[in-house]
């Protein structure tokens, strides 16, 4: 039995490292550029690994460095974190379903922690019911390239040239615009809602009274706001989950 | 050093978010309202730290139009996060190029 068992454990950690690395390969290049945030925030290359070993999140942890560097209050971090990581609460919730009801509180936990967008979708994107040991072995290598991606471009950032620097810093945005455009392309609502909000965070950056607010304020102020509108006004119907494209 | 102590804060609420759902919830979330609102918020989120910051991003403000106007094309294209990603910042050294030459 053990032989069998070792044998098939081994495969899945051999798969989950093939599906994991051009995965981390990406995460080098954008963790690098959010590294160049770090540094600006006065983190170490040793605080940028562990701040993304940790949180594993690209727009929490772009979040969470402009909000050292504006010396934000701790609550504001939670807080932030809290809303652009909401995502995961759903992620997480849908996971569950894939695993078979006997996958242990530990296993549970372990693979919550590892949960991004892309492990999420190799998660869902197994077949039958997920072996945790895929899994790990996926967010390991890819979070391994993100975490070192971070501490390269806080150590390696400053010998850059300016405008190097310059086309670094929007590849974040890049990688943002890449994960809310395909939907708004499949489904109106979502477009109107990615419009709406484009305009209400350039009204709250430029007119008076409204661009003294912080910008962890402003994210939180208009998500929760816009969202709740889109969800009075359209329910998403059954089936219509992330990820299922219409 | 308060740094770390951020970066706990973080890591503490990321985690919770993460592993709660997995380890309580057992079942699917039924509430229409709470199940509309959890799927647009990470657009909404998104759509709000990327504009107008992409364009305060970059040295020249026209090259972060630029890079706005190539991640949204490429995007609705439907190629992935990475060569979007690095289409952007290649846009942004072409135009703070062009824009050194003229």
């Amino acid at each position: 039995m053990t032989d069998l068992h070792e044998h098939d454990l081994r495969r899945e950690i051999a798969r989950g490292a093939r599906d994991g690395l051009p995965i981390g390969l990406g995460y080098f290049a954008v963790a690098f550029s959010l590294g160049i945030t770090a540094k600006s925030a006065g983190l170490s290359p040793a605080q940028g690994f562990l701040a993304s070993f940790l949180n594993h999140a690209s727009a929490g942890e772009y979040a969470l460095f402009s909000l050292i560097a504006a010396h934000a209050a701790y609550w504001e971090v939670a807080a932030v974190i809290f809303i652009t990581n909401m995502r995961y609460l759903l992620m997480s919730a849908a996971l569950s379903q894939k695993l078979h009801s006997d996958v242990s509180l530990l296993h549970r936990f372990l693979l919550g922690f590892g949960i991004t967008d892309e492990i999420f979708g190799l998660g869902v994107a197994y077949p039958g019911r997920l072996r945790p040991a895929y899994l790990y072995s996926a967010f390991l290598v890819a979070d391994l390239f993100w975490s070192s991606g971070t501490a390269t471009g806080i150590a390696a950032g400053s010998v850059l040239p300016a405008n190097v620097i310059s086309a670094l810093s929007v590849a974040i945005y890049g990688m943002f615009l890449a994960i809310i455009i395909p939907p708004a392309r499949r489904e109106r609502v979502v477009a109107a809602l990615v419009l709406v909000s484009f305009a209400c965070s350039l009204a709250f950056s430029a007119l008076p009274l409204l661009n003294t607010l912080s910008g962890g304020m402003r994210t939180i102020l208009l998500t929760v706001a816009i969202s709740s509108a889109g969800a009075l006004l359209f329910p998403v119907r059954e089936g219509g989950e992330g990820g299922e494209a219409a | 050093m308060s740094s770390y102590l951020y970066i706990l804060v973080a890591a503490g609420v990321s985690l919770l978010i993460r592993t709660l759902p997995l380890t309580l919830i057992r079942r699917q979330i039924t509430n229409p309202f709470l199940r509309s609102f959890l799927y647009y918020v990470p657009y909404v989120t998104l759509a709000v730290m990327t504009f107008p910051a992409i364009v305060d991003a970059a040295q020249h403000p026209l090259a972060g139009v630029a890079a706005l106007a190539v991640g949204v094309a490429l995007s609705w294209l439907g190629v992935g996060l990475f060569p979007v990603a690095v289409s952007c910042c290649m846009s942004v050294f072409a135009v703070e190029w062009l824009l050194r030459l003229l």
